[in-house]
């Protein structure tokens, strides 16, 4: 078991989290109570990482956080380091191939939110914050708990783009995923293995998770 | 988002850490070794990464951060030596050696004129036969230029597996599911290795034109550590270690 592997891959996540929830949240809220012509596209664009190849998305982030590009350069100047294969350019690729992952859950949570409500927390002489304080996240956050176990479950199990735009360097970007691939090339089937299992236990655990959260809102929709 | 990635570059540090070493595939068991046994004299540590040759030179010049790249062939040093990327042109190191192994239960009989190898091709009992990926992987280069020099290639292509780089070649190779395959001595001559099946080593005339001269450079950025660890794996001690997993020296006689 590598636990260098194992605690970066979970930093990793939670760095992702971090960046993305408050993202997500925003996007989601924004694209349930609206609608206009060419909505379809935007959301086509954050559901795009679902069906684009890992190595699509991998190759386009290199191209652009590597030391050619211009967005590679300023960050280099910015931060003393090139993002490309580091943690934080780790984190970049990991908030763009979860968008999907947070978005959609925290989208339909929203959605499922009668619009009588929103109405009749205006009624009351709530301001916007307020409703969506008191009212609209209260009543979302299963859609949101949904979003974050999805988006932990596959930073950790993320492959092709981590490879691509992390190269494999111990406790930068190896992350648990590429350490079984490595492990694996090194004839260590035990460590493998028991990452593997691991790997599989917590993406288990996630499906049921987020299952059961869908069939809690799913009840509440019903619900007169 | 910025704040957070700021944030990340504060918390992962890496810079004053140990020394990042990319290292090619097939020194994964001697390098692995000898990078425990610097720690042990010195106290310093170094932090490997193992892949293909060629992969790595692209990852360098694509501003990869490692200080130290031992590679297989030393063209992709020249080529990063060129590019102004390195502190110089590097040490030849060790020139690689290549076998061809047959995994326990295999029909492919192993020697070192591949008679054997043709025999099974003929007599259609290789299915898959692995190699590394001879685009960028110096010993999948040069596994193919022993099979042209053989003239087996035409009849082994079709069959090929190709790993991303030697080690995973190697995986291929031993793990069962193929008959066999043309990987490096030193991965194979390894404990964990050497006892899934049999292997004979392929005279360096049969590699074709190119011997696998492998040389090591330091990066422009190099820290203490990895300069270190640099001097070390010239000095005798390390010297010893890598003869003993197959590698030729420069400067050692001819065995």
């Amino acid at each position: 078991m590598d636990w260098t592997a194992i605690l970066l891959s979970a930093q990793l996540a939670l760095a992702t989290l971090l960046a993305l929830l408050p993202l997500a949240i925003a996007v989601a809220r924004w694209l349930a109570v609206t609608a206009f012509a060419g909505k379809a596209w935007i959301e086509g664009l954050l559901a795009l990482p679902l069906v684009l190849p890992p190595t699509v998305l991998g190759y386009y982030l290199l191209v652009a956080m590597g030391g050619q590009s211009a967005f590679g350069q300023w960050f280099e100047a910015l931060a003393g380091q090139t993002l490309a294969f580091s943690f934080p350019g780790l984190v970049v690729a990991s908030v763009i191939f979860n968008l999907p992952f947070a978005v959609q859950p925290i989208q339909r949570a929203f959605e499922g939110i009668a619009p009588d409500v929103r109405e009749a927390a205006q009624c009351c002489g709530l301001t916007f914050w307020q409703a969506l304080r008191m009212i609209e996240l209260p009543l979302a956050w299963p859609g949101i708990l949904s979003a974050a176990v999805m988006t932990f479950a596959h930073t950790l199990g993320e492959f092709g783009v981590v490879l691509m735009v992390g190269g494999n360097i111990p406790g930068e970007t190896q992350t648990v995923a590429i350490a079984i691939y490595d492990r694996t090339q090194a004839f260590d089937h035990a460590a493998a293995g028991a990452m593997s299992l691991l790997l599989l236990v917590i993406s288990l655990v996630t499906i049921a998770v987020s299952y059961g959260l869908a069939d809690r809102l799913l009840k509440r929709r019903r619900l007169p | 988002m910025l704040a957070v990635l700021l944030l990340a570059v504060e918390v992962s540090g890496a810079w004053a850490g140990p020394a990042l070493v990319a290292a090619a595939a097939d020194l994964r068991f001697a390098l692995t070794e000898l990078a425990q046994r610097f720690q042990d004299d010195t106290g310093q540590t170094v932090k490997l990464s193992f892949g293909s040759s060629g992969t790595f030179t692209h990852q360098i010049a694509q501003g990869a951060p490692f200080e130290l790249f031992l590679s297989a062939d030393e063209g992709y040093v020249f080529r990063l030596a060129d590019a102004g990327l390195t502190a110089d042109r590097g040490t030849l190191y060790a020139i690689g050696r290549l076998v061809v192994f047959a995994p326990h239960g295999s029909p492919l009989a192993v020697d070192g004129a591949l008679v054997g190898l043709r025999a099974a091709l003929a007599e259609g009992k290789i299915k898959r036969f692995a190699i590394a990926n001879p685009e960028h992987a110096p010993y999948g280069r040069a596994a193919r230029d022993a099979l042209v020099h053989a003239g087996l290639w035409d009849a082994v292509s079709r069959h090929l597996v190709i790993g991303e780089n030697a080690s995973q070649a190697m995986q291929f190779a031993a793990a069962g599911a193929s008959q066999g395959g043309i990987v490096p001595l030193s991965l194979s001559k390894a404990g964990e290795v050497a006892k899934l099946g049999r292997f004979a080593l392929l005279p360096a005339e049969r590699h074709g034109e190119e011997p696998l001269r492998q040389r090591m450079v330091l990066l422009r950025h190099a820290g203490d550590t990895a300069r270190a660890f640099y001097a070390f794996l010239q000095a005798a001690p390390a010297r010893a270690v890598l003869t003993r997993y197959g590698f030729l020296l420069p400067g050692d006689p001819a065995p």
